[in-house]
This record gives structure tokens, C-alpha cells and sequence, in this order.
């Protein structure tokens, strides 16, 4: 019975599947000259996840291109079966944003043996470079480096110690291992600049704010926070308000990714820079498959366009922002 | 020396014996760790931090005592914290006073505890497999009212459960300090302790002795539930926010280990709760040095297990007894061999 049901739950969504699949196809002429994309996103996780499928599908409407989506719901089994139904389906670019780092060659090596270019986004995999096309996304370790380098830049005339405390993504995660790695390679050029303490917060508000809480206590001469992403620095601040301390003046924070809090913690002067981690990566993906569908060459690595804000900048970026 | 002997056989010797020691090793490292003072009209210093971030982790572990005591376990305690913070932000978000938001937040808690009570009893699922679904399922309840992003609020009186002062100490504590007090009254100046343990140690016979042990069941699971929704008010009232993928994750095996590190067996049967307080604060002040000492996070897991493996076998009497025998026994093997043939 139970069996059967699920049979039956499988059915209906898989032919609810193909109805939207069919709604999406109207908007294009059929005809050969459309681009066909099919993107197998990761999930929704988070408001940077749901910001990058809605670039998505903005710009894959903008642009004229066809595109089918297909949600993963986190799951690496999901995401292949798309990509092979999309290889059945005969579309011009496959885009996909892998779950996890392995187990794609079997499934890439069909996307390849069919013709079908395939772009990697947001997340890089070991398989073979010749089994995909170019892999688009951020450089974590170049973030960390505008981190540190705004410091270096900030503090290069003086002559006192400039005491960091740093707050880590979860460990052994690829952003906290290369952020870390590219600024501390950044502040290495500058021996007053020194990192006292360095903790994971993993990358939530409130270990953030927990561990922030620990190391005011713990060090009584913290010139500046570096967080590895804006939740941790929005937990840590509200520590340092807590500690009677003002944020943005008395300690300096520094964070990476620039969702719409931390963006409006920075144009109110609590926060003094942060670096864009940018989900909006539609256009570019969608310029990348119109080039490989018009037979160019594109870069086996392709970085987002990104950007990184001071507080002006953020006041003026505020109102736009769109996660 | 027979006091000593008594003192060292009480459940809650080695618990606080190792807490003190993990306090007065901070010392060692932070000077001041250890010291109070007044700030802004209420107390400040890293004690107080060990009892703001550990309230919510002593008042989960509670709850899931009494689960415990009744022969069962509460894996879905930390899918509750995230759901009752969850809903009490995404409500105070949308222009409802704490007048609406908390009630619904906490009866929603009690609810899913019901939920939890009844697999266990009407349908007989196993503890560990009937809370395993609400543990998964419910981080996706919580997903859905969030909406996938995380609520910012802005609510002084919504602030004051989990990150408020009042009479110069957190309230979240007081908060706990009072269910502690309930609770042990409750447990053990009524017979409802006693009827606990007889249902923990074996259900049915005390089915048959006529204890209404399903309904006992049921409360233990639903007291478990509003421990955990208090307890996710508290931690997203202390950021203003609520993180529906994160708030209260793994908090389900901190308890777990805050019970056993308090000396009530996973068996079920005889409990401490004053035990488990003690547990819960050993692991609060565990991650509190770790960040003062500064050690590494790629050693944190290591260093917490070291610390924890101590605790577990100073409180295991088999080895006890065997650390014990062996100091007399080497000077004079032939006594011990004595005693022993005789």
C-alpha cells in the first residue's frame, strides 16, 4: 500500500514536472535559434540561494534564453537525474551548482558523450576539468585578500599595533579555509596589522555573538573584528553594544557577503567594510552560454563580478538591494 | 576519611568537582576570568556569560531528564527550539505583540511534545525513531515560516527573555533557576518523581501495579516539548532573530550529554536533575574556554572529547575501583592476593 503510494506520489510530480516544463516552453519560438539552458540548482536554503535562482531566471528571461529549472532540494541523487533528463531532452547548455564536491563523472562523461556543454556554477567539483566547459563563481581566497587589503590600505601610516580578532566560518568549509588563507596573506605585508584571536562562529548570528561575547572578555585591546560572513559580524556586534563598546568606531568590522542586514548595519556606521560575496551571477552565466552555443571559447574559470562597499557606498546601494 | 569516602560516592561529587576544575584552569589562562562587577545596573563578567549562553542548553536538558527518566530520549528538541523561535519572530515581524506570539509559540511546543508522546505510547514506536522524524521534519516546519531567510526583529520586550537583565542578573536564568525549582518540587516532593522512575525502570510492570504509565509518558514528552520551545525563544530572543537552518542544531546530543555528564543513566529509571545542571554548564564553560584560551577550532572537537572522556570515566564506579585498588595494591600484592583468596 505504502509502496503504492509513493509510486503514485512519484507519477503526479514527475508529470507535474513536465507540465511546467511545457508552460516554459511556450514563451520560446521552438524554433532552432533559442537557447536552450537547463540549471539544476542546489535548493533554497538560504537568502543568497533563493537571490541566485531568482538572478537566474531574470536574466535567462532578459536574455531570450529558454530555461529549465530544476530544484535539487539539496540532494546529490536529484540533481543527477535532472542533468540526465536534460541531456534526454536535448537542451544547448547544462548549468548546474553542485551539492556536494564528488561523484560526477559518471553523469558528466553522458552530458559530454551527448555534446552538451556543461558550466559549473558556484560551487567547483574534482572531477575532470575537461569533463565541463568552465566553472563560474566566486573566489573566496580574492575576498579574504580585499578583506585584509582595505585594512592594510586603513592603517598603513600608522605606527601602533592594530589588534584583529577573527571569527571563522565552520571548519574545514571551502569559504572559511580560503578566506582565512587570503587574508591573512593580505595583512602579512604589514607587520602591525596582527590577528590575536581566531574562532569559528560557524557562520551563524549566534555563535557569532556567543564567541564575540568570549573574546572581549578574554583580550582587552581588540582594534578590529574580521568575520567571514555578515551573520557572524552582526552577531558579534551586538556583543561589543553589549560590552559598552561602540561598534564601527571602537572596534572596526570588517565581514564578506554583503546580504541586506549587514548592508544596512554598514550604512548606519556600525560596520566599517564589507566585501560583496554576489549571488547575482545570472547575467554573466547567461552570456557564457551564449558564447559556447555560438561555438566560442570561454575561460576555464570565469570569477563574479563583485564588488566591495564602505559605508557610503552602502547607503547608496541600500534601497536597491535585492536580497 | 569515611566522610571523604561518602562525599566521593555522591552523584554530584565528580560533576562539580570537574566544573570547579575547568573554572579554575581558566583563571590559569584569563586572569580575570572568574571576577564581577557592575556594569549598566547589572552583573557582568564571564560567569555571566556561562549562564546567559548556557540557559537555553540547561533548560533543553532538563526537559529531556524527565524523558530520559521515563526510558525514553527527545531527538527533536533542537527541530522545537528552531520552530517555537521561528514562530514567535515571524509573528512579532508581522505587528503581533509578545501577548500572541509567545503563546502560540510555546503551545505549538507542547503541541509537537504531544506529538512526540503519542507515537511513543498509542502507536509504540521507539523513542530514538518516533522524536527522529519531528528531529528532520521539523527543521523544514521551521524553513517554511521563515520563509529560507532569517527574521530580524526589532522588540525591547522580546529581547529581555533571552538577552534582558533584571535584580542584575540575565533573566533567561532566573527564568531557568524557576523551572528548576518547579520541577524539583514537582519530582520530588510529590510521588510524580517516584511514579517517574517506576516507569523508566520497567513500564509495564508499573502498568500493572495500576500507574497510568502512557499518560506519565505523554506529560514527560510534552514537558520536554515546552522546555525546548522557552529555550528557542530565548536563543532567538538573545540575537533578535531566527534562523530557522540553524538555531538550536546538534543542541539535542549537547543535552543528551549534559544528562549523562550529571550522573542518569540512559537506561532509564533514577534521575538527577541537579545533575544534569551541572552537566549542561560543564559543556557552556567547555566552549567558553575554548574561545578565551584561544584554542584552535580545528582542535575544539578533540579538546571537548578529552574533557568529556575524563568526566564519563570518573563517573563510571568500574573504573574508579579499578584506580582505586591498584595504588595499595602495589606495595603489598601479597595482601590484596590474601584478601582476595580469602
Amino acid at each position: 500500500m505504502f509502496r503504492r503510494l509513493i509510486t503514485l506520489t512519484a507519477g503526479v510530480s514527475l508529470a507535474l514536472t513536465a507540465l511546467t516544463a511545457c508552460g516554459g516552453s511556450d514563451s520560446g519560438s521552438g524554433s532552432g535559434d533559442t537557447i536552450t539552458l537547463g540549471f539544476s540548482q542546489v535548493g533554497a536554503e538560504s537568502g543568497w540561494r533563493t537571490a541566485n535562482t531568482k538572478s537566474i531566471q531574470d536574466s535567462a528571461k532578459k536574455a531570450g534564453i529558454e530555461l529549465k529549472f530544476s530544484d535539487a532540494q539539496q540532494k546529490q541523487e536529484n540533481q543527477i537525474a535532472a542533468i540526465r533528463s536534460f541531456i534526454k531532452q536535448k537542451v544547448d547548455v547544462i548549468g548546474f551548482s553542485p551539492v556536494v564536491v564528488t561523484g560526477w563523472d559518471a553523469v558528466l562523461k553522458e552530458a559530454k558523450a551527448a555534446n552538451i556543454p556543461v558550466v559549473l556554477t558556484d560551487r567547483a567539483v574534482d572531477s575532470d576539468p575537461s569533463l565541463y566547459v568552465t566553472f563560474l563563481g566566486s573566489d573566496f581566497v580574492e575576498e579574504g585578500r580585499k578583506a585584509g587589503q582595505w585594512l592594510v590600505d586603513r592603517h598603513k601610516d600608522g605606527s601602533d599595533p592594530v589588534n584583529i580578532v577573527q571569527l571563522e566560518g565552520t571548519v574545514g568549509s571551502a569559504p572559511a579555509i580560503d578566506r582565512k588563507k587570503g587574508f591573512e596573506e593580505a595583512i602579512g605585508t604589514n607587520p602591525n596589522l596582527k590577528v590575536i584571536a581566531s574562532q569559528s562562529g560557524d557562520f551563524t548570528r549566534a555563535k557569532g555573538k556567543e564567541v564575540m561575547q568570549a573574546l572581549l572578555k578574554a583580550h582587552k585591546d581588540i582594534d578590529v573584528l574580521f568575520a567571514h560572513n555578515d551573520d557572524m559580524g552582526l552577531g558579534a556586534m551586538q556583543a561589543i553594544e553589549e560590552a559598552g563598546l561602540k561598534p564601527g568606531e571602537d572596534i572596526e568590522i570588517v565581514t564578506i557577503d554583503a546580504v541586506k542586514d549587514g548592508m544596512q548595519a554598514l550604512a548606519d556606521g556600525k560596520f566599517n567594510f564589507i566585501v560583496e560575496c554576489s549571488p547575482l551571477l545570472g547575467d554573466q552565466l547567461m552570456d557564457v552560454a551564449k558564447k559556447i552555443d555560438a561555438g566560442g571559447s570561454v575561460d576555464k574559470r570565469i570569477v563574479t563580478v563583485e564588488t566591495v562597499f564602505d559605508q557610503a557606498a552602502a547607503k547608496e546601494a541600500l534601497p536597491t538591494r535585492q536580497y | 576519611m569515611n566522610r571523604a569516602a561518602a562525599l566521593t560516592r555522591h552523584t554530584l561529587f565528580w560533576p562539580v568537582t570537574v566544573w570547579v576544575v575547568l573554572l579554575l584552569a581558566n583563571v590559569a589562562f584569563t586572569p580575570g576570568f572568574l571576577s564581577l562587577r557592575i556594569r549598566e545596573g547589572h552583573l557582568y563578567g564571564s560567569l555571566i556569560d556561562i549562564l546567559l549562553f548556557g540557559a537555553p542548553l540547561i533548560l533543553v536538558a532538563l526537559g529531556m531528564t524527565v524523558v530520559i527518566a521515563t526510558g525514553g530520549i527527545d531527538l527533536s528538541v533542537g527541530a522545537t527550539v528552531a520552530i517555537s523561535g521561528a514562530l514567535a519572530c515571524h509573528l512579532i515581524a508581522g505587528g503581533h505583540g509578545l501577548i500572541v506570539a509567545l503563546p502560540v509559540a510555546i503551545g505549538a511546543s507542547l503541541l509537537l511534545g504531544l506529538w512526540n508522546g503519542l507515537l511513543v505510547t498509542r502507536l509504540g514506536i521507539q523513542p530514538i525513531i518516533a522524536t527522529l522524524i519531528l528531529m528532520v521534519a521539523g527543521r523544514g516546519i521551521a524553513q517554511l515560516i521563515t520563509g529560507g531567510q532569517i527574521i530580524t526583529v526589532d522588540s525591547d520586550a522580546y529581547k529581555m527573555i533571552g538577552g534582558g537583565y533584571w535584580l542584575g542578573l540575565p533573566f533567561s536564568i532566573l527564568l531557568v533557576a524557576a523551572a528548576l525549582a518547579v520541577t524539583l518540587l514537582l519530582t520530588r516532593r510529590t510521588a510524580l518523581g517516584l511514579l517517574l522512575e517506576a516507569v523508566g525502570g520497567n513500564a509495564e510492570a508499573s502498568r500493572l501495579v495500576g500507574i497510568r504509565s502512557s499518560g506519565l509518558i505523554v506529560l514527560a514528552y510534552m514537558f520536554c516539548g515546552l522546555c525546548a520551545g522557552i529555550a528557542g525563544l530565548m536563543i532567538s530572543s538573545n540575537t533578535l532573530s531566527a534562523d530557522g537552518n540553524q538555531a538550536g542544531l546538534w543542541i539535542e546530543l549537547d543535552a543528551i550529554l549534559a544528562v549523562v555528564l550529571g550522573g542518569t543513566a540512559l537506561t532509564g529509571g533514577r534521575f538527577a536533575l541537579s545533575g544534569t545542571v551541572v552537566g549542561a554548564l560543564i559543556i557552556q564553560t567547555l566552549d567558553t574556554t575554548i574561545y578565551t584560551a584561544g584554542i584552535p577550532p580545528r582542535m575544539t572537537l578533540v579538546f571537548s572529547a578529552a574533557v568529556v572522556t575524563v568526566v564519563c570515566l570518573l563517573q563510571s564506579p568500574a573504573f574508579r575501583a579499578k584506580v582505586r585498588r591498584r595504588p595499595p595494591a602495589a606495595p603489598v600484592p601479597s595482601a590484596a592476593e590474601q584478601e582476595a583468596t580469602a
